[in-house]
């Protein structure tokens, strides 16, 4: 499966509530196996949406989405929730976190809806141990940081927490909605770098959006949003 | 996709939500345990009353409405309105197909417990529970004129023994002007506990209840009343000239309804001859109605208690969109979701009817041994009983339906919502 591209739209159109001025109509975008892709685009201008086109949570008017060689507007919404829960991450841009849950069982999560990703992990131990090793490699090894309550955490131990949970079981493809827009410069900045890091170490292909076009510099390729969809910016 | 895992994470979002959960909790709690309440206590005092009397075929009285005789015989409750005389009662013990007769005689108390003259064959022949007979546990019977068996219960709470005097009240007051206290009876056995009305009666020889009342035919204490010494009243005939009703027991109980019906149709005194088991039938006919509405009631107020499940889960969903969006890019599908929200209906219905149960139980272990002493009617049937079961089956059942509210939207918004949610 990695030797697909991660993602391939062709003649892609979406308008919210089924509505005839689509939002999206994005003639092609293509990104490889393991590239890291950063995508830019003004705020409303519709890279959530497309996020979600891509997860397989939404479902186009017409074209076709193909992730990791499945053409997701092809599948059932069974299979599609199937694929997402097998082969992607998802990190959103704050309260990524389930609050009743604890920092492991937050990471472990996509293991309870997904049989691919358990067994991925079940030689490193489990779903406990591996998403032990996965806080530790993203810098939360104390215990008494890790015994806190979810919602105790600072925004960036949540966002870590969060990429270690996109991150268990080797997912291919991570997508992340504007992770950094709560975090400080610095703090945005070494975030990047981890996740960069982490996505080549389990070589799954990153798709990173923002409005902020200063973060393109992080990675291997940078596209706008506005040069891909040919539908007029509403907002 | 396990079912387990998603009950795991429908318990930590109740727990996460603590104080809600609880009031809810104790809203079906208390629900299920008034409906429980009403049906124990409505079967516990039939039991009760099934229990106090058996292998009594008839008994008579004067006329009167079956479930008064019955009432005032044999559970102490409510007067007699009319008696029937010495020769008719002698004229029934004597008919063939009669085997045995306990005649009694009501009317006297003492402290608050009712006083019945009666003679040997009660303790030959009454018979309570599945047939069990009366037990002397310290003493002996009467066989003198002023002697008292007293029921367990009228020991136990006045601290009676063997040997004490006690003084009768004429009629059922507390005590006081109307005393028989020239005439104080000695306590010459005490009987073993049968959670029935026997525990709260005080017994006595028919002629020491007739020897109480000379000098007293015009229902109070005449003058010449204390000038009757107890020498003089033992030389008198102290045989009754009426008493209050006839317990009896039939040679063959295949002739029960024949000789019911030679007695009630008898030509001299008119008579009432009932069988003790239609006549209680007769008394749960009529209070099967009052049974029936609260039985009503407190099903309404399970649906109460169901409803505040619905409110506590549907108010709750606004603030968890954030989650479920969480849950679906973690690869939630909607059957999760949904399964999620029935989840937590479900178990707020099973350990809210759960909490019921055991609140019924706790109250029966502790009020029971209360109602049996102050009522003399032993709750029967006390355990769990497979209505329980059922009610905790049908109440966690009717909450996981109503739990398909709240499911359906939280599917119907996550769908909507896409990935992300604007708060
Ligand atoms: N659930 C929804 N239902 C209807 N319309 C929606 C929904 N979500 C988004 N939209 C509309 O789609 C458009 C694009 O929204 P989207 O969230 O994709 O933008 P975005 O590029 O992610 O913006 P931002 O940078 O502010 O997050 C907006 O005009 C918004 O009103
Ligand atoms: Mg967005």
């Amino acid at each position: 499966m990695t030797d697909q591209p991660a993602i391939e739209i062709r003649d892609l159109r979406f308008a919210w509530d089924g509505g005839s001025t689509p939002l999206l109509d994005i003639p092609a975008f293509d990104m490889g196996a393991d590239e890291r892709l950063f995508l830019r685009g003004p705020s409303g201008s519709g890279k959530s949406t497309l996020l979600g086109l891509i997860a397989g949570v939404l479902e186009p008017q017409s074209g076709s989405i193909r992730v990791l060689g499945e053409d997701m507007s092809s599948l059932s919404g069974a299979k599609r929730d199937r694929m997402r829960a097998d082969h992607l991450g998802v990190i959103f841009q704050m309260f990524n976190l389930v609050p009743y849950l604890s920092v492991v069982q937050n990471v472990t999560l996509p293991c309870r809806f997904s049989q691919a990703r358990r067994a991925a992990i079940a030689a490193a131990g489990g779903p406990v141990e591996e998403a032990r090793r996965l806080l530790a490699r993203l810098g939360l090894t104390d215990e008494k940081l890790l015994a806190r309550p979810v919602t105790e955490l600072s925004v960036g131990q949540q966002q870590r927490v969060a990429v270690a949970r996109a991150l268990i079981g080797g997912p291919n493809l991570l997508i992340a909605d504007e992770p950094t827009s709560a975090l400080d410069a610095d703090a945005r900045d070494r975030f990047i770098e981890l996740l960069n890091e982490e996505a080549s170490q389990s070589g799954a292909a990153l798709l990173f959006v923002s409005h902020d076009g200063a973060l393109a510099s992080h990675f291997d390729r940078s596209v706008d949003l506005s040069e891909l969809n040919r539908a007029g910016v509403a907002a | 996709m396990s079912g387990g895992s998603i009950l795991g994470l429908a318990w930590r979002s109740l727990m996460n939500r603590k104080g809600s959960a609880l009031l809810t909790l104790l809203a079906v709690a208390l629900s299920v345990a008034l409906f429980l309440g009403v049906d124990k206590a409505r079967n516990g005092a039939r039991a009760g009353f099934d229990n106090t009397i058996s292998g009594t075929d008839l008994i008579v009285g004067a006329p009167t409405g079956q479930i008064n005789l019955l009432l005032y015989s044999v559970f102490r409750l409510g007067n007699a309105t009319a008696e029937i005389s010495w020769p008719t009662y002698q004229d029934i013990a004597g008919r063939s197909d009669v085997a045995w007769t306990i005649p009694v005689s009501l009317g006297d108390s003492h402290r608050g417990f009712r006083v019945m003259g009666t003679n040997a064959a009660y303790f030959e022949h009454y018979k309570y529970g599945s047939g069990t007979a009366l037990e002397i546990a310290e003493g002996r019977r009467f066989d003198d004129i002023y002697e008292a068996v007293l029921g367990a219960s009228v020991a136990r709470e006045l601290g009676y023994g063997l040997g004490s005097e006690i003084v009768l009240t004429h009629g059922l007051g507390a005590g006081g002007l109307t005393d028989h206290d020239d005439k104080p009876f000695i306590v010459t056995g005490v009987l073993a506990p049968t959670g029935t009305p026997v525990d709260q009666t005080i017994h006595i020889p028919l002629e020491g209840m007739t020897a109480i009342h000379v000098g007293w035919e015009t229902g109070t204490k005449s003058p010449l009343a204390d000038t009757i010494t107890e020498d003089m009243i033992r030389s008198f005939d102290l045989t009754p000239k009426t008493i209050t009703a006839v317990f009896l027991g039939l040679e063959r109980r295949g002739t029960i309804l024949t000789t019911q019906r030679a007695l009630n149709t008898r030509a001299g005194e008119p008579l009432l001859a009932i069988i003790p088991g239609v006549a209680l039938g007769e008394l749960w006919q009529v209070t099967s109605v009052v049974e029936r509405a609260l039985i009503a009631v407190s099903i309404f107020v399970i649906a109460v208690g169901l409803v505040s499940v619905l409110i506590s889960i549907l108010t709750s969903l606004n603030e968890r969109r954030r989650e479920m969006s969480i849950l679906r890019a973690t690869g939630a599908r909607p059957g999760h979701i949904f399964f999620l929200m029935v989840a937590e209906a479900g178990l707020l219905g099973f350990v809210g009817a759960l909490l019921g149960v055991l609140i019924v139980q706790a109250g029966l272990f502790v009020l029971g041994p209360m109602l049996a002493s102050s009522y003399g009617v032993k709750l029967q049937g006390l355990g769990l009983a497979a209505i329980d079961l059922w009610t905790i089956l049908a109440v966690t059942a009717a909450a996981i339906f109503i739990g398909f509210i709240p499911a359906i939207m939280a599917l119907r918004r996550s769908l909507a919502d896409g990935l992300t949610v604007k708060l």
